[in-house]
């Protein structure tokens, strides 16, 4: 007898459809499994027929043959106990084939038939809403990760008996509610500082409100304890908020990773991910040989915040190159390669010199040479890409002590989301989404100068000696300011303001 | 002669009190050429390596293929019995027996000046370093100083700028740039103006070398201007010899208990002249300013919130953050403020968001 149950695999961050056949014949007793299975899939036979056996199915000695198709993909992983187990009840004659038919099944088994969570649900679910899928049956655990994508009818069991007994009166079993269904049981509030809490740090404060509003990537230097960390962990208060289709593609990073949980089973806020300075490159860029996604794409749609810039490995931070300018991540690998999401916000800190003081010559301890050694440790082709560059100067105690009061995350939010919608309405039918987006092709569209600003212009370019990429760099960030100003032309204030925030390096004599 | 003296002045294993024993007891580098075994064995103060450096090597010793390998460098050695040999090296005490020069050597007919201060300067000090070389070279003043980073070499490059002459001395070969980050200075040095050495091509920039090297720097000038000094530093040694030999010493004043300006401020209170003005340098070598030398102060004509970020600048530079916090302004339109300043001229960016006034 033959059977078959549909299951799915996920490559980078997608699902793809995996049929599961079982066949049984005449012969002598023993299982073979194929179709370019990895040791974990393999000890599915294990697992699956202790599983059969303790949830009462009897299974007479057969030859059996199980195959998961296509047998030209790699497949890994333990969410095919499940369909397995349902192929071969179906080929015994166990269940009615009619009942499987249009079903997708994942999960892992344990010894006694019990059901246990995997990886990448939320991905599996929006393809089988995609594909017209008529139940979807799950471990319970997943079961709220699922409900996310919406659009396929959800079966969340909690052993394999349960879904058998489901199948065989050919009910559609009711999705129980889950005793707290409150809505913000979902939300995931980050536990991210207040801008109110950062002391003085005007410019700190404005730079990195553009860089948010424009989702620019941003540099922040200064001397030790001047607050850089402490303005960026407050970024995460200020992004704006995600649309369903951004959650989506973050949940969906997050799923794959394994990083979704019951009591956070989607995320509906812009992930901020701060990865120490000691990490590895795979780390980084997302690898293994079944490739998972790293730092860079858990970043994905948020912001991506590397404190102390010079103190990661090069090799580290070049990785950070490709998907900078295109957005994705290619990871190769000898069996194949894989292309993770990654378009980040790049938020990065670091000290002007070794020591911290420069230019303060008076404390400063460094020589020109150990402060060039220190900046050439970041590269060119990365710095190059960095829109705003801010200088966060020593707090006075004056600040500290007059305790002014510090405008807070909720306000600057809101100013943030106004300038997300006037970007989202330029820029409809167009490929980009935010300013910081905007290539060469989209400065020309977007950037227009007004009289006096385009005067300011040629004056700056002939004063800074700007490359051509700083010039970008220019209008790109002066776009944003304008914007927050609520101007469609960017006017000479905001260009001269844009100004103070290129990269160092340029039109210093 | 010239010939002994290369020969004399080449050997490696020799120091200074070394060789001065040696002239004292030969008197002429001829002598101590010609120097027995015997004679050299009385002198005290000898090791036997050198003593065996003196005595061996010598039919090896070809002066004219000597001298051809240092015109293939661009080198030229004159003894201090040239007739080229500077004047001014001649009077100080302890002059050198010999100078390595690449490029030209200072006019004696042309008042010169000295430029020095510390290798980790403020960008006040290197910017005020950079004007008073500029201003040197301008009124026709050869700027001497040492090409090391920081103060002395802002000077000389603001020099060279101006098209102005100005000669280092090093405290190296003449064939080796040191620092090496000042290549580019090192090689216009050598084509308009000059590096001057005592110490043989091939010698390494050993840390002992520099402050012997100072009494050069010193020499050659008529006067020496510190611009800035930290409390225990190179610069204070070439003010003392400067002292020692009859030049005047000047020194930029800085801020009180500034760790950059405690040198110069001790030189102050020591009796040394207070560079509150460029021309004092002027005066000090002979010279009046000229009716074009003094340059009209810009009448500037700012806006209100310009105005506002131009009176809280300063000539050291300020962070932007300080402007803001003290201008009250809102940070863009500061920044707006002193872009502004910036292309008027008013206003120098010494480093990424600090900002100086120029005048």
């Amino acid at each position: 007898m033959f059977a078959s149950v549909l299951s799915a695999a996920i490559i980078g961050v997608k699902g793809r459809l995996i049929r599961v056949e079982a066949d049984v014949c005449a012969g002598l007793p023993a299982m073979t499994m194929v179709g370019y299975v990895s040791g974990q899939v393999r000890e599915a036979q294990e697992r699956v027929k202790a599983a059969l056996r303790n949830s009462g199915a009897v299974l007479p000695p057969r030859r059996i043959t199980l195959n998961l198709a296509p047998a030209d993909l790699r497949k890994e992983g333990t969410a095919f106990d499940l369909p397995i187990a349902l192929a071969l009840l179906t080929a015994f004659g166990l269940l009615p084939k009619e009942s499987v038919n249009g079903i997708l099944a994942v999960g892992e088994l344990s010894l006694n038939g019990q059901l246990k969570p995997v990886r990448g649900v939320l991905p599996i679910a929006v393809l089988a809403a995609k594909r017209g899928i008529r139940l979807m049956i799950i471990p319970k655990e997943n079961r709220r990760e699922a409900e996310m994508a919406g659009g396929v009818r959800i079966a969340a069991a909690e052993n394999l008996r349960q879904v058998w007994n489901w199948l065989s009166a050919g009910e559609a079993p009711e999705t129980e509610k889950p005793e707290t269904d409150s809505e913000d049981g979902l939300l995931y509030e980050p536990k991210a500082p207040d801008f109110a809490s950062v002391c003085g740090q005007k410019v700190l404060r404005r730079a990195a409100e553009i860089a948010v509003s424009g989702f620019h990537n941003l540099m922040m230097t200064g001397p030790p304890g001047a607050g850089k960390s402490m303005a960026a962990a407050c970024i995460p208060g200020i992004l704006p908020s995600p649309s369903l289709e951004e959650c989506l593609e973050i949940s969906g990073v997050y799923s794959v990773a394994g990083l979704l949980s019951q009591e956070r089973p989607f995320l509906d806020r812009r992930p901020f991910r701060a990865p120490h300075h000691t990490i590895s490159q795979k780390a980084m860029a997302g690898g293994g040989a079944f490739p998972r996604p790293g730092e860079i794409s858990l970043a994905h749609r948020g912001v991506l915040f590397l404190d102390e810039l010079p103190e990661f490995r090069r090799e580290t931070l070049e990785i950070l190159r490709q998907p900078l300018e295109e957005r994705v991540i290619r990871i190769s690998r000898a069996r194949g390669s894989t292309e993770f999401p990654a378009d980040f916000m790049l938020v990065a800190a670091m000290n002007p010199c070794p020591c911290g003081c420069y230019p303060d010559r008076s404390r400063c301890t460094c020589t020109d040479t150990d402060i060039k050694r220190y900046r050439a440790k970041i590269s060119r082709p990365l710095t190059d890409r960095i829109d705003l560059w801010a200088e966060a100067g020593t707090v006075t105690f004056q600040e500290l002590e007059e305790g002014e009061e510090n405008e807070d995350s909720k306000t600057i939010r809101g100013r943030v989301e106004r300038v997300r919608t006037v970007q989202a309405e330029r820029y409809r039918n167009t490929r980009y989404r935010f300013n910081g987006d905007l290539d060469a092709e989209g400065v020309r569209r977007f950037c227009r100068l007004d009289g006096a600003a385009e005067k300011l212009m040629e004056n700056v370019y002939a004063h800074l000696s700007l490359s051509v990429r700083g010039y970008h760099r220019l209008l790109k960030v002066a776009r944003t300011i304008a914007d927050m100003d609520g101007e469609r032309e960017i006017l000479r204030r905001h260009l001269s303001e844009a100004v103070c925030y290129r990269k160092p390096e340029e039109g210093i004599e | 002669m010239e010939e002994y003296w290369l020969w004399f002045l080449t050997r490696k294993t020799l120091y200074r009190p070394q060789q001065r024993e040696l002239l004292r007891a030969f008197c002429t580098p001829k002598g101590v050429f010609e120097a027995k075994e015997e004679e050299l064995e009385r002198l005290k103060g000898l090791s036997p390596s050198q003593r065996a450096e003196l005595l061996g090597g010598k039919r090896e010793w070809n002066p004219e293929k000597y001298a051809h390998g240092l015109d293939a460098r661009g080198i030229r050695f004159i003894s201090r019995e040239h007739p080229k040999f500077p004047e001014r090296l001649k009077e100080i005490p302890d002059p050198p027996f010999g100078l390595f020069v690449k490029g030209a050597l200072p006019r004696p007919d042309i008042p010169a000046a000295a430029i020095i201060g510390a290798r980790s300067c403020s960008l006040y000090g290197k910017e005020k370093a950079a004007q008073l070389g500029s201003f040197l070279a301008e009124n026709g003043i050869q700027v001497i100083s040492g090409m090391a980073l920081g103060i002395d070499g802002a000077a000389q490059w603001a020099a060279l700028e101006a098209k102005g002459k100005s000669f280092a001395v090093l405290g190296c070969g003449a064939d080796i740039c040191y620092p090496k980050s000042n290549r580019s200075l090192y090689e216009r040095l050598a084509s308009e103006g000059g590096i001057l050495t005592e110490y043989p091509p091939g010698t390494q920039p050993l840390a002992m070398h520099f402050p012997v090297r100072n009494r050069i720097i010193s020499g050659l000038s008529d006067c020496v201007a510190v611009v800035e000094a930290r409390e225990k530093s190179g610069s204070l040694i070439t003010a003392d010899l400067a002292l020692d030999q009859g030049k005047e010493v000047f020194a930029v004043p800085g801020r009180m208990e500034d760790p950059l300006s405690r040198g110069c401020n001790r030189l102050i209170a020591q009796g040394a002249g207070i560079l509150w003005e460029k021309e004092e340098l002027l005066y000090a070598c002979g010279q009046t300013p000229g009716a074009a030398g003094k340059k009209e102060i810009p009448k500037l004509v700012l806006e209100k919130k310009e105005n506002m970020v131009y009176s809280v600048l300063d000539f050291h530079s300020r962070s932007l953050e300080e402007i803001v916090e003290d201008t009250g302004l809102l940070p863009q339109e500061a920044m707006a403020a002193v872009v502004s300043l910036k292309l008027l001229g008013a206003v120098k960016e010494t480093a990424k968001n600090y900002y100086a006034k120029l005048f």
